[in-house]
């Protein structure tokens, strides 16, 4: 192993970056629960794909779990009500994003009995046909809980047509300041590997790889333990190097095969969940529990108890600072998720979703700000890539408007995870360049596909008016021939009538 | 892109930083200069301190001047990232000890206004401005840049002391005979030229020594070879420079050395003259490995190594100057942008040619 690590330094293989990770000490903490907030707020767009549809109405009294609002389309998520309650409001509250824009929510006053719903349960979960377990997690608002948030039974289902043969499970946890997962699977395991063995029938996959990073011991002994009696799943401890718990990168430290970049991991018959989706799987399938609750970590130096709290989602970000003791001196940046990925929070009057991970109370040091200088073409960044692309050619490119130049090189391939910018010298803001660049492209795609049907319509336009004026002018020759025709009749008339006469 | 997404304060991730700078980098390339710097001062004594000190601060001054000049708002900020400082301390590595006042402050002048500010600052200049200054040099006052001195260490009596160093550097007399003497790459070149070969001329009592403690003429940069490769060895071990430059430069110059001296002895030096003459290792660690004139990537780094070192060897052997490097390097640096086009890595999902890979038939079943 030695041997082959100091191989690969001298190949230069060696992608990503060792940030500090700073999990220490909010994962030795055990998961608390939190004092319901008063009032929850779930945005119906919490995961990819199109907006739940609200399936209540204001001043509707509902029990938790029970469903609030539904899949909308072949790629969506319902919604359940994490906690017994009323209905308040159906209406735009600010989103968790760095933008502060407003979206649709439904509102919930909790009336603190927190009741669930009375729900049937399966005697034998694992006798459950494939699709019998996929439409359960759907119904169970079941998305990626890595941060990815696509609905996790579309995948399950992919998995299905597509032959899978190796499931693998994501207990990376890659990011910095981040133990939500760590935890889960050191306190969880037994209900994590039982998730596993669901969504191993499910998919149509052979065995389960579960990747964890040798950062996390603890929870590399649960898991062993708690798979030790199932064969088909197996725990692989991988370095600890970001972006580890990318699926591209994992998929290929865990089966060395590598995903095409216009392909999906299905394709190369590998399918990617995370741990905590695994746990949600077994809690949706076996108990008949939706997806209501979560794990986040609140870390950072400003925040007073570090640690991993179980969340109803729909709790302010504000709510949650509280009930964990608030913060301690100058908060410099709230952020939602990892600080390599993370996004940063304008205010914290915005809800828990099914994605966050993590609500990181940075401080001034921590959130240190740089003035970009000037790229020494150092190419630390080309060396940091985990995707084996020129951060530097392409941020140059896009400094100088050129888009196309910026595309040629990969831009479509950047994963954004801020390994460039992490080791940048001169500090320069690369992944802001590259969401930029990103959102120029798509705007651009969006602008060629409006031409294009603008084109087709005014296309269709030009040949209606055509066929119209086509058969205007064939209309009027009938009617003219008509009418020759008819004269020449009343013509021919009385000259027979003459000769007749 | 708009201006307003390169003014306003970055909101993107990461929000996190390995702690990397400019300036620290600069700093720890300086460290791994300081143990050859300060032996060669023991060596030729202060004159070639009185050298090093202005070469650096003509190069700082006329980088203040041409920032002051483009309307730069954060002269001091840049001026001190240790950058122009960096070149200067590399141009004095690679001037004959002895050489005048007016050699640093023309060569500070050629090196920042001329090699790095006119294509615009940091991380634009297309050629190594230290390699730019040294050969401009040398080009245009081929006397005082070829006129070498014994090494007299400080300790010895006959060493100038701290005002005869200065007056040495400062009227730059003509300086005595038995001080003066010639590189081993100059002697070898000259009494060749002279149908002399090699057996003879470094047979003979004048001959120039070969010393890795490098007690021998020629500049600070070439005189000290073993602390030179260890600065080297530590920019690799602390991830300044990756090793591929450096070992591409050295095999690039040592394997053509090895086939000539094997087939022709008199007529080509050995691996280890060509090796410890020169600025075969300040060259190899110090120059070619410059981040802004050298390739990107790993293998376009091995490709540039080994044309400086193979230019090198060339230019030592059939060229007209004696020493090879700083030519090799200027040459290699046009050829980067080149190299830099043609050699990407592969992105993941890719092949080399950029396009995705084929989706498997069978998936391992």
């Amino acid at each position: 192993m030695g041997f082959m690590n100091l191989f690969k330094t001298f190949l230069g293989n060696h992608w990503g970056v060792h940030p500090a990770d700073h999990k220490r000490p909010a994962s030795e903490q055990a998961v608390q629960r939190l004092p319901l907030a008063p009032r929850l707020h779930l945005m119906l767009s919490q995961h990819v794909g199109a907006p739940a549809r609200p399936v209540v109405l204001v001043g509707q009294k509902v029990l938790k779990g029970e469903l609030i609002a539904t899949a909308q389309g072949n790629i969506s998520a319902p919604l359940h009500a994490p906690t017994s309650g009323v209905i308040t409001a159906i209406g735009e509250i600010t989103a968790p994003h760095t933008s502060g824009l407003p979206a649709m929510a439904i509102s919930l006053d909790a009336d603190g009995e927190d009741r669930w719903l009375e729900v049937e349960r399966p005697a034998d979960p694992y006798s459950l046909a494939p699709d019998d377990i996929a439409a359960r997690v759907a119904a169970a608002g079941v998305v990626g809980l890595g941060g990815a948030t696509f609905p996790s039974s579309v995948k399950l289902n992919l998995g299905r047509r597509s032959s899978i043969d190796t499931l693998i499970i994501n207990g990376s946890e890659c990011e910095p300041y981040l133990s939500c997962d760590d935890r889960l699977m050191r306190d969880r395991a037994a209900e994590i590997v039982s998730g596993i063995r669901l969504m191993l029938i499910a998919t149509g996959a052979r065995v389960a790889k579960v990747g964890i990073e040798d950062n996390k011991p603890e929870a590399i002994a649960a898991m062993c333990e708690a798979a030790a009696r199932w064969d088909e799943v197996v725990v692989v401890v991988v370095p600890a190097r970001y972006p580890m718990g990318s699926d591209r990168q994992l998929i290929v430290e865990l089966t060395g095969r590598e995903v095409p970049s216009d392909a999906r991991a299905a394709d190369v018959g590998v399918i990617v969940h995370n741990v905590g989706t695994a746990y949600a799987v077994q809690q949706a399938v076996c108990l008949g529990r939706p997806l209501v609750s979560r794990l986040i970590t609140i870390n950072g130096k400003a925040a007073v108890a570090p640690g991993n709290y179980e969340v109803p989602l729909g709790t302010l970000v504000c709510d949650l600072i509280a009930f964990t003791g608030g913060t301690q001196g100058e908060v410099a940046k709230v952020v939602m998720g990892g600080p390599m990925m993370g996004a940063v929070l304008p205010q914290t009057r915005v809800p828990v979703v099914k994605g966050t991970s993590g609500i990181l109370l940075l401080d001034a040091g921590e959130a240190a700000a740089f003035e970009p200088e000037a790229c020494i073409r150092c190419s630390s960044c080309v060396k940091a890539c985990p995707m084996g692309l020129l951060p530097l050619e392409m941020s140059a490119h896009i400094r100088n408007d050129d888009l196309d130049g910026a595309v040629d090189l990969g831009l479509a391939d950047c994963i954004a995870c801020g390994c460039c910018a992490y080791v940048c010298p001169s500090h320069i803001p690369l992944v802001q360049y590259f969401y930029h660049a990103k959102g120029d492209l798509q705007a651009r795609q969006r602008d060629q596909l409006r031409s294009e049907s603008t084109k087709k319509l005014a296309l269709a336009r030009q040949g209606r008016m055509e066929r119209e004026a086509r058969e205007k002018a064939e209309a009027a020759a009938r009617r003219k021939a008509e009418r020759a025709a008819q004269q020449a009749a009343a013509a021919v008339a009385p000259n027979k009538t003459g000769e007749i006469a | 892109m708009n201006s307003a997404a390169i003014t306003a304060q970055p909101i993107a991730s990461p929000h996190a930083h390995g702690g990397n700078s400019v300036t620290r980098t600069m700093f720890r390339v300086q460290m791994a200069l300081v143990p050859a710097t300060l032996y060669g001062f023991w060596l030729f004594g202060w004159p070639s301190f009185f050298l090093w000190l202005l070469t650096i601060l003509s190069c700082l001054g006329f980088e203040a001047l041409a920032l002051k000049m483009m309307g730069v708002t954060r002269i001091k900020r840049t001026l001190f990232d240790g950058s122009a400082l960096l070149t200067g301390w590399l141009l004095a590595m690679t001037l004959p000890p002895w050489a005048p006042w007016w050699v640093a402050v023309v060569g500070g002048f050629i090196a920042i206004v001329i090699g790095k500010q006119v294509f615009g600052g940091v991380g634009q200049n297309v050629f190594n401005p230290a390699m730019v200054a040294r050969v401009a040099l040398l080009v245009s006052f081929p006397v005082p840049l070829t006129m070498w001195v014994s090494p007299l260490p400080l300790t010895s009596l006959a060493a100038p002391d701290f005002i005869d160093g200065l007056r040495i550097f400062l009227t730059s007399l003509p300086q005595p005979d038995a001080m003066a003497s010639a590189s081993l790459l100059g002697h070898a070149k000259t009494e060749l030229s002279r149908g002399i070969d090699l057996f003879h001329s470094l047979a003979g009592e004048h001959a120039p020594a070969l010393s890795w403690i490098g007690a021998r003429s020629g500049s600070l940069g070439e005189s000290a070879s073993l602390l030179i490769l260890a600065g080297g060895i530590y920019l690799i071990g602390v991830g300044i420079i990756s090793w591929h430059t450096p070992a591409a430069v050295l095999a690039g110059l040592a394997i053509p050395a090895a086939i000539g001296h094997a087939v022709d002895p008199g007529h080509y030096l050995s691996v280890s003259a060509h090796m410890l003459s020169g600025a075969a290792m300040l060259g190899a660690f110090f120059i070619a490995t410059d981040y802004v004139t050298s390739p990107n990537t790993p293998a376009g780094q091995i490709v540039f190594g080994l044309g400086v070192g193979f230019m090198t060897w060339v230019i030592r052997t059939w060229g007209g100057y004696p020493e090879g490097m700083a030519f090799a390097v200027l040459l290699m640096n046009a050829l980067t942008p080149v190299i830099d086009r043609f050699i990407k890595p592969r992105i993941l999902g890719r092949d080399r040619k950029g396009k995705p890979l084929d989706i498997p038939e069978s998936k391992g079943a």
